[in-house]
């Protein structure tokens, strides 16, 4: 079995760095945003109940990282698609391997991608101005994982079902972005109006994404007061990835192929 | 003609042998939503045969394919492959299968070889047993040199010798095939016959295929003739033909078809069909008959043929339809 769930992995990262584009796809939009949204916004924004010092690309740094996983993620997921409409997936599903495995080779797959492309990102730190310490590299790392991991599965339970990438771009847009937007990842739920606030504190990915800032500020705590504590939003956030993988694998074992 | 619904004398009694077969199904019946693909199909193919399901598209075959090679679940009815159950002991059953798409499930970003051993891996194989056996593979299908180029580099006949090149590194017992010779010159169909030929021969591989081919049906040991998921024949595809009894007249016109069959038709007191364009006849002392075509609608016919019996006409004659139906023209029944 293991052997199954290698070679399937193996097959997902090579796959991915042979399509040059896609590598780079990844980690240039986020940058892109990264770079325009931290300079549009820098005069105008000010971290509610934060010290004034915080600039915008430093407060959105982590939200890129988020954002940096999420591409990778859904490019590993497209493959799915992909791999169904080129037969790749028949060859797959006729083999002894179960459908868990399956999954879990492709979620192991989008993860470790996404993990690659964000300790990438992680080295720009110095610039948005985040001093790291080496146990806040470690913890950005697990925590990278987890959300990636997440994210990945959300990818695939959409990816099962579909049959064109057109399809999978548009619930995309209508899901996946959303859900990072609304995870404090673009704008803090402090300041945000009561009913969206709510809306952000019952995404999931708001955890991860507070477990992911408050990582990066291991060494300096206390500035996150209006931040879900570290350990609860870890803990939701190992939840939310495991949760969101037994959904992925009921919906691979219920899809029907082609 | 016998009418579809008729039982047919050709409807041979399903074979017997329970040990020996390869794969043995009672009863299936599938449903995709409302429309029933398959309906109470009932065989057993033996060890070693090479057998193919033939039928138009639409017949059934396909989901017959992917219900064998557990691509979809089993819906209802009983099926016994390699001696396992395909519901409650499905691995045991994918382990000793070998299956060759019609699209071939090879991955375009990874060499030949790089295919061949992800294959090997999926079926538990590895180190010197698996590197061997690319070898062995790669060499038989005359890809050697190519192993190391990316598939998408390939040409269509080429993937489809790494996808028979991947469906055989595990060493299956059972092969399945779905329309193999779609997409291969004649030159490389005979070739990949040939090889299906020699597999059953040198290694008693079972080889079970589907098809819409007549010539490859042909090569087959024993044909099921499958038509709107219905099984309406299973025989040696000689004894499906020896049937119908006399020879086949085939009557191409000059002129309007429809006109001069109509003619035929009354003149010689004959129920003729067509198919593709040709005036089919079916009639004992067929050369008589050429006479006396001649001799009446010299002018307007083009070519008169006169042979024994195709598969063709075995379908044509089991179902009072054409085998390609294309659209709603089709003269369904009698």
């Amino acid at each position: 079995m293991l052997l199954q769930i290698y070679t399937l992995w193996k097959r997902e990262v090579v796959r991915f760095v042979r399509q040059r584009s896609r590598v780079t796809g990844a980690l240039l939009q986020p940058l892109v945003f990264w770079a325009l949204l931290g300079i549009g916004f820098n005069a105008s924004f000010r971290l509610p109940g934060a010290p004034a010092k915080v600039s915008y690309a430093e407060y959105f740094y982590p939200g890129v990282i988020a954002l940096v996983l999420l591409f990778t993620a859904i490019f590993a997921t497209i493959s799915v698609i992909e791999d169904r409409k080129q037969g790749f997936l028949q060859g797959v599903l006729v083999a002894p391997i179960t459908r868990r495995s399956i999954v879990l080779s492709q979620a192991m797959g989008g993860t470790t991608l996404a993990l690659v492309q964000g300790i990438i990102f992680l080295a720009l730190a110095p610039i948005a101005g985040v001093a790291l310490s080496l146990s806040a590299v470690a913890s950005t790392i697990v925590i990278m994982a987890l959300v990636a991991f997440a994210l990945t599965n959300m990818g695939l339970i959409i990816a099962w079902r579909l049959d064109s990438t057109q399809g999978f771009h548009a619930i995309m847009n209508l899901i996946l972005l959303p859900i990072w937007m609304l995870s404090g990842a673009f704008f803090p739920a402090a300041g945000a109006p009561g009913w969206l606030a709510w809306i952000m504190r019952v995404n999931p990915m708001t955890y991860g994404m507070s477990a992911l800032r408050q990582s990066l500020y291991l060494a300096h705590p206390g500035s996150f007061a209006s931040l879900p504590n570290l350990t609860f939003s870890a803990i939701l956030t190992v939840a939310f990835a495991l949760l969101t993988y037994v959904a992925a694998v009921r919906v691979a074992a219920r899809a029907a192929t082609i | 003609m016998a009418s579809a619904s008729a039982v047919s004398p050709l409807r041979a009694a399903i074979p017997q042998p329970a040990a020996e077969s390869a794969i043995e199904a009672r009863d299936i019946n599938f449903f995709y939503g409302d429309r029933q693909a398959l309906k109470n199909v009932s065989f057993s193919i033996a060890r070693g045969e090479i057998f193919g399901f033939l039928g138009p598209n639409g017949g059934g075959k396909t989901t017959l394919f992917k219900l064998l090679s557990t691509l979809v679940a089993c819906q209802t009815g009983a099926v016994r492959m390699l001696g396992r159950d395909l519901v409650g002991e499905k691995p045991a059953i994918q382990r000793r299968m070998g299956v060759v798409f019609q699209h071939p499930s090879v991955d375009d970003k990874l060499t030949v070889r790089e295919n061949l051993e992800h294959h090997g891996h999926l079926y538990g194989m590895r180190g010197n047993r698996l590197r061997e056996r690319c070898r062995q593979m790669l060499e038989r299908v005359g890809l050697a040199e190519r192993a190391g180029d990316l598939v998408e580099t390939l040409s269509g006949g080429l993937r489809r010798r790494t996808e028979l090149a991947k469906a055989l590194l595990h060493e299956p017992e059972l092969l399945l095939l779905d329309e193999p010779s779609t997409g291969l010159d004649p030159g490389a169909r005979r070739e990949f016959n040939d090889y299906l030929a020699h597999l059953r021969r040198d290694e008693g591989v079972t080889i079970v295929l589907t098809t819409h081919y007549m010539e490859e049906a042909e090569r087959c040991d024993r044909i099921a003739i499958l038509d709107e998921g219905r099984m309406v024949a299973i025989a040696p595809p000689g004894e499906l033909k020896e049937q119908i009894g006399g020879d086949v007249v085939a009557v191409r016109a000059t002129g309007d078809v429809g006109a001069l069959m109509a003619k035929i038709d009354a003149a010689m007191g004959l129920k003729s069909t067509l198919v593709d364009g040709t005036i089919r006849i079916e009639r004992p002392r067929g050369h008589e008959l050429v006479r006396d075509l001649v001799d009446r609608f010299g002018d307007q016919i083009e070519s008169v043929t006169f042979g024994k019996p195709t598969l063709e006409d075995v379908f044509v004659h089991l179902t009072g339809r054409r085998f390609f139906t294309e659209g709603a023209g089709a003269n369904s029944g009698e």
